[in-house]
């Protein structure tokens, strides 16, 4: 085991790496009738694609893409919540899937590592159970991973959680019902239950976009509060660039843009966002309104197709290159690549071949709807 | 400053819809489920207007009320009166018998909702809908139909691939786009929209709106958008309205609102978004919670959150005032707003 941790080629002190993520892909088969899957193989979507990533601890990872694009797989597979098809999931050096299965020298048990790795959902309406009080809902896990723990402790520190998140008093929170909550104070109460475990890691999906656009900012300022105070990792998945940005740059984490199943560019939100290297991110950005009505104007969209290619058939090359405005000959053939440093890396890192300015792809032919005659122009 | 309440302040030269003391009520006895509170506006001939409101403000009634379809047990009381092109006889369209509202419905003003697959029949093919509707209402189906080809390749849809489908084989902003062009297959003069883009993402949702500014250039409509979101709308409506708790708020040019906000509710609101170019530290959340519909306070719904609220803000309704030409907010303290609450877009917009 304790080789893994030297040939992942981190430059960051392995000790800081929560998780770790190598070559990771998911793939699912699509569903099929039953006559159908008498005669054909079932379709496999990869909804997650090669991709590498680490974790630090105390870090914010704000993972934004269309809906289809991976993001949740992602995320999921980060928190070993989802098992990769390829690639390894690691947990500060133990493979997480090989702790599940108990092959091999097993360091940190799995139970250890799913109790340090939590989630928050999108409606936490749906997530909290409508018949239970909130305090037996946030009991339930305590019991479970810690059932030598008396019920003063359990309550008391139940409490000292409502209370941290601004839910005062904490006794009178405790006992209601879900549904004598607003949409913000259920969001609440499902962070709490991650925190009870005092999780490494926690991602939370959607975790602001049901809200109202008044709480965003306040729910968003409670998981810094708390990431900064406990210590924890949060991978933020989001479909809005202004959500994710707000978080990570506030948080001093990375933003990772995902298009059908691969990280396309990533790097911290100053950078990706205003000097964009990725096609995809600048349509993102265009796609992202302004709150000045006389900065936006109504443009036609800047992709070439608006609809996104079936995701069982992605395209060849580069993904995007369907849809993408600056696409020449050389992207249906070539992917490009993220780099190996992006993994961990500080910097931001872009797979488009328009970043390499000695690459065939400046020599090759637009494609159909693509504005052509340009050089290669370094983007500094 | 001139200040007025229930009489005159929304006038406007040519409107389509005049909307005048619209309330929505779940019990008229006890009066405290009112879920749309004395809201006068005009939708003004050709212009987009943007309705923006937090969840639960009241925002689908007003469009619900407008075409006088609140559902049964709520009440809308009130006028709409729908004014015809060339000047034709004003519709009183609260007061319509059940066969004209229908036609009135469809034909004149039609609506689009959040979650096309939703409104679609998942049994029906595309191409079914759109026959059934020009059917329904005794139009030429051959004519519509190739009027439905243009609108769909208008919304950069492929008009024969749609149409031999089901809604369920769509993906979510292809039905959406088709549920657009199914509302505009009779020719209405006006687009009720509630939360149409809600549900997709980002990028469709721009798509959408920048095809929406096209098609009512191309069709001369008038639009009603009502969002939760209001960066979103601010670029697409010439006028925006800001409803607060069941009320109107402000009303003013997307300019007007975005640049020169007269209301703490408007200006607290234009904080709090996450927006992309403001610097980090400048967005703030809005103290306080929103009512509920059965404890409205009296006098001002944003009172109890207001950071200028006053005695008479809890005891009395705020008066209308004008604070520009064509620019209104209801407040009793319009002209300390900028002060209480500092919110400069061009130094937002400029970081």
């Amino acid at each position: 085991m304790s080789d893994r941790a030297t040939t992942t080629g981190t430059t960051r002190d392995d000790d800081d790496i929560v998780m770790s993520l190598e070559n990771v892909s998911v793939d699912f088969e699509k569903e099929q009738g039953v006559v159908e899957s008498l005669f054909d193989e079932p379709e496999t979507v990869q909804a997650v694609s090669d991709v590498s990533i680490d974790i630090p601890e105390n870090d914010v990872l704000a993972l934004v893409g269309e809906s289809g694009c991976g993001k949740t797989t992602l995320g999921k597979t980060i928190i070993g919540v989802q098992r990769p098809t390829e690639g390894t999931v690691a947990y500060r050096g133990q493979d997480v899937w090989d702790a599940k299965d108990g092959r091999g020298d097993v360091t940190v048990p799995f139970d250890d590592i799913r109790r340090s790795l939590q989630m928050i959902h999108q409606d936490p309406g749906a997530a909290l159970n409508p018949n239970r009080k909130v305090l037996t809902t946030l009991e339930a896990p305590l019991k479970k991973w810690d059932p030598e723990m008396s019920t003063e402790d359990r309550r008391a520190r139940i409490f000292a959680l409502l209370d941290r998140v601004g839910m005062e008093p904490p006794e009178d929170y405790a006992h209601r019902f879900p549904h004598q909550l607003s949409g913000g104070e259920q969001q609440r109460i499902a962070l709490v239950r991650a925190l009870l475990m005092n999780p490494d890691v926690i991602l939370a999906d959607e975790a602001v976009s049901a809200l109202d656009v008044s709480l965003r900012v306040e729910t968003m300022n409670l998981l810094l509060e708390l990431q900064e105070q406990f210590n924890t990792s949060f991978v933020f998945i989001s479909h809005n660039l202004s959500n994710a940005r707000y978080l990570a740059q506030e948080a001093g984490g990375r933003i990772g843009i995902m298009y059908l199943g691969e990280i396309v560019e990533i790097g911290p939100p100053d950078e990706v966002l205003n000097d964009p290297q990725h096609p995809y991110t600048k349509v993102l950005r265009w796609a992202t309104a302004d709150l000045d009505p006389t900065a936006q104007e109504m443009t036609d969209p800047p992709v070439r197709s608006i609809d996104i290619p079936d995701p069982v058939n992605p395209p060849s090359g580069c993904r995007f290159h369907t849809r993408c405005p600056e696409a020449r000959e050389a992207c249906t053939t070539t992917a490009p690549e993220l780099g190996e440093e992006a993994a961990t890396a500080s910097e931001r890192c872009a797979a488009c071949h328009r970043t390499d300015p000695d690459h065939e792809y400046w020599e090759s032919e637009p494609l159909d709807g693509v504005e052509a005659a340009e050089s290669p122009t370094l983007n500094d | 400053m001139q200040e007025h309440r229930t009489q005159g302040g929304p006038d406007s030269a040519d409107p389509i819809i005049e909307a005048r003391n619209v309330c929505v009520t779940y019990d008229l006895e006890h009066r405290d489920a009112m879920v749309l509170d004395d809201v006068s506006i005009d939708l003004r001939r050709g212009e987009i207007l943007g309705v923006v409101g937090e969840s639960g403000s009241g925002k689908s009634m007003l469009a619900n009320a407008m075409m006088d379809a609140v559902e049964e047990p709520g009440i809308t009381t009130g006028e709409v009166t729908y004014y015809p092109e060339d000047g034709g006889e004003p519709v009183d369209v609260l007061d319509l018998p059940t066969e004209e509202l229908k036609e009135f419905r469809w034909e004149e003003v039609s609506m689009v909702f959040q979650g096309a697959l939703s409104s679609f029949n998942p049994t029906m093919s595309i191409r079914g809908h759109f026959e059934e509707t020009l059917a329904a209402h005794d139009y030429d189906v051959e004519a519509g139909m190739e009027r439905a080809r243009q609108l769909l390749g208008d919304l950069y849809l492929d008009p024969d691939r749609v149409l031999d489908s089901y809604a369920h084989e769509l993906s979510g902003g292809m039905s959406q786009r088709a549920l657009i062009a199914l509302s505009l297959v009779l020719e209405p003069q006006v687009l009720l929209m509630d939360e149409p883009t809600a549900a997709l993402d980002l990028l469709m949702q721009r798509s959408i709106l920048s095809l929406l500014a096209d098609i009512k250039a191309k069709y001369d409509l008038t639009i009603l958008f009502i969002t939760h979101d209001l960066p979103l709308v601010a670029g697409l409506a010439d006028r925006l309205a800001i409803l607060y708790a069941f009320e109107l708020a402000e009303v003013g040019t997307a300019t007007q609102i975005a640049h020169d906000s007269k209301h703490p509710y408007t200006r607290a609101l234009l904080q709090a978004v996450p927006n992309l170019d403001a610097p980090t530290d400048s967005m703030r959340p809005i103290e306080g919670t929103a009512p509920n519909p059965a404890h409205v306070p009296d006098g001002c719904h944003y009172a109890p959150r207001c950071p200028l609220a006053t005695r008479e803000c809890h005891e009395e309704t705020p008066p209308w005032v004008d604070v520009e030409d064509d620019h209104r907010s209801a407040c009793f303290h319009s002209d300390e707003a900028e002060d209480a609450v500092p919110f400069d877009l061009s130094e937002v917009s400029d970081a």
